[in-house]
């Protein structure tokens, strides 16, 4: 009885939303040209084809699909993937080292240390993003600091190239990154690696059969943790890149949606985004689920 | 001889490290926390500034936080800002807390039909990406719960007998953005107490009533005062996940009198900024500061003696979520 209230709200505020935006994706247009969501499942509409010849786009699930082939959508999208495997990458590169010193070399600095960690979950994303914004301008000092490098040049980094935006992302979620991965190479058992030096393995043996195998699960798990809202973030975009040479699918869904007129193409866009992520959400949430079921 | 090797590497029964000491994973671990720590110290810094410049030193001044029409204290729109996150973080984790715990409680003592959907449906929206709830509540709130729409409480609530004073001081956040942000955060609440209610055995509640008490009292006076810590976790992870969040705030503001610090900052980087928007970006990373120095002597004083900082940390950093 007492999970009535909660699971009312989850009811009210979280699935009939989503199925909202699926009415509204495969609903009509009123007299004005606003969206009408039709609620009921067999009356839904594909929406309108694109006709280039007339100039027309098309709009609704299949007016993405148009789009995912054309490039209006598809390009955007491929975009996003890459944009966040590349963050991915870096992360684990950046991320991996980070969360295995603290994990088994921290010591007594290990609270330090973590505190440190911790220390950008209490800053807000945007205040972070509004640092590095402030260090990129033309005169600011990052490029203060690559005029006094040898062999380096400055340049405009606010100009609407990847670059900034790949990095923005990065240092935006790795923090989120590491801490999943941290708790997995901190369940390590030592007698494992105890046992391997026993067996005269040296430590990059010790780390290829031992470490890496047994923190495979916390490396996914913080994969996916930082992916997810990875593929959903358009304001790093708009904050350090923005231009139309670096648009992601946040992006267009933001746009489309703030447009009455739109709303049906941005409705489709999130629909077409939730299931690419599907995969990733039911991966995590059962790997959680045995965990948990594991421990409990 | 080895026996002796396997000693001196285990310091308080956890391997600190056989072979020798790791200059490369020391390195960039600090390279790391330096980089993800001086830019913003580089933001603080500047929100003194003497110029407008937010990149080049003119000199110590305090006019971008109080001077200046311009300036934190004396620009309304800045100021709502503040008030609007504080606000909104509040009142998110009075009804997010709560309805979080209760749900936990009722989730774990569920048997029968029913539990796992109502476990699933929890768990979703921990990995709904935001920008996918963001747009959904958005689309809910203009196509469906109109009568609501995204309008103030204070517009909304303000005239109901009972609690138009306090929708009158909630004021002008949306009703919208307060139902997302506790979306938002309520399966954080339920992960983080159930967690917690795992480890308490049920014999503890049998006992109570055993003696008597009713399950309301055995809930109120045995299993609630065993859930402090929990409640107290998941208080400050509503608070600083409401105060950080940027896309819900935004798709669910109405106009600029609902926008929050995270939503200004994003609007002021678009257009012209100052040093204003460094001084209200240092002035919220103040507000969290206090509330982490809370979070860690709380707990702490709650219950003296044992358990150290450092365990509640790794507490927090462990936590799956």
């Amino acid at each position: 009885m007492l999970a009535a209230p909660g699971v009312a709200w989850l009811i009210g505020f979280f699935a009939v939303p989503l199925y909202a935006t699926l009415a509204v994706a495969c609903g009509t247009d009123d007299v004005n040209g606003d969206p009408r969501p039709v609620w009921n499942p067999t009356r839904w509409s594909l929406g309108r084809a694109a006709v280039p010849e007339l100039g027309i786009s098309g709009d609704g699930l299949r007016g993405v699909w148009d789009g995912l082939i054309d490039g209006t959508f598809g390009d955007p999208m491929l975009r996003t993937v890459l944009y966040v495997s590349l963050a991915l990458a870096l992360c684990c590169l950046i991320g991996y080292p980070v969360a295995y010193y603290v994990a088994r070399h921290g010591g007594r600095r290990r609270g330090l240390l973590l505190g440190l960690l911790l220390a950008p979950f209490w800053i807000s994303y945007l205040m972070r993003m509004l640092a590095w914004v402030n260090l990129l301008q033309p005169d600011g000092q990052v490029n203060d600091l690559l005029r006094v490098l040898p062999g380096l040049a400055p340049r405009d980094w606010l100009d609407g190239g990847p670059v900034p935006l790949v990095l923005g992302l990065v240092y935006g979620y790795v923090p989120y990154f590491i801490l999943p991965l941290y708790a997995a190479l901190d369940r390590i058992d030592p007698s494992l690696l105890e046992a391997s030096r026993d067996l005269h393995a040296g430590p990059v043996r010790t780390f290829w059969h031992i470490t890496l195998p047994c923190s495979r699960q916390g490396l996914l798990a913080a994969a996916v943790i930082t992916a997810l809202p990875m593929f959903g973030d358009y304001y790093t975009h708009d904050l350090v890149s923005p231009s139309n040479r670096t648009t992601m699918i946040g992006n267009q869904i933001d746009q489309f949606l703030r447009q009455s007129s739109g709303q049906r193409t941005g409705a489709a866009l999130v629909i077409v985004l939730a299931t690419g992520l599907a995969v990733l959400m039911a991966y995590y949430l059962a790997a959680t689920n045995r965990a948990s079921q594991e421990t409990g | 001889m080895s026996r002796r090797r396997a000693d001196t590497g285990t310091r308080r029964g956890r391997l600190v490290g056989p072979w020798r000491r790791p200059w490369g994973l020391i390195a960039v671990t600090w390279l790391y926390i330096a980089w993800s720590i001086v830019p913003v110290l580089v933001a603080i810094q500047f929100s003194f500034n003497a110029g407008r410049s937010r990149v080049n030193w003119q000199g110590f001044s305090l006019r971008w936080w109080s001077g200046d029409a311009g300036s934190l204290l004396r620009d309304p729109d800045l100021w709502v800002a503040m008030r609007n996150s504080v606000v909104l973080a509040l009142v998110t984790m009075a009804v997010a807390t709560p309805l979080g715990v209760a749900l936990a409680v009722g989730l774990t003592r569920w048997r029968g039909p029913g539990r796992r959907p109502a476990n699933l449906l929890m768990l979703v929206p921990l990995v709904t990406p935001e920008l996918v709830l963001g747009s959904a509540l958005f689309l809910v709130f203009t196509r469906l719960y109109e009568t609501v729409g995204i309008q103030p409480v204070a517009a909304i609530l303000g005239g109901v007998p009972g609690v138009g004073a306090l929708a009158e001081r909630i004021g002008t956040i949306t009703v919208a953005q307060i139902v997302g942000h506790v979306t938002l955060n309520l399966s954080y609440v339920v992960v983080i107490v159930r967690g917690r209610l795992l480890s308490i055995p049920r014999e503890v509640e049998d006992a109570a009533m055993d003696l008597g008490a009713t399950p309301w009292q055995a809930l109120r006076t045995v299993l609630l005062p065993l859930l402090g810590p929990a409640v107290f976790a998941s208080l400050m992870i509503v608070f600083a996940t409401s105060i950080d969040d940027f896309v819900i705030s935004a798709f669910l503001q109405g106009d600029v009198s609902s926008q929050t610090v995270p939503v200004r900052i994003y609007g002021g980087v678009r257009t012209a900024p100052t040093p204003a928007l460094n001084a209200l970006a240092t002035a919220m990373l103040a507000l969290s500061l206090v509330a982490i120095v809370l979070a860690i002597v709380v707990p702490r004083l709650l219950r003296r003696g044992e358990p150290r900082t450092v365990d509640a940390l790794s507490d927090f950093a462990s936590l799956d979520v």
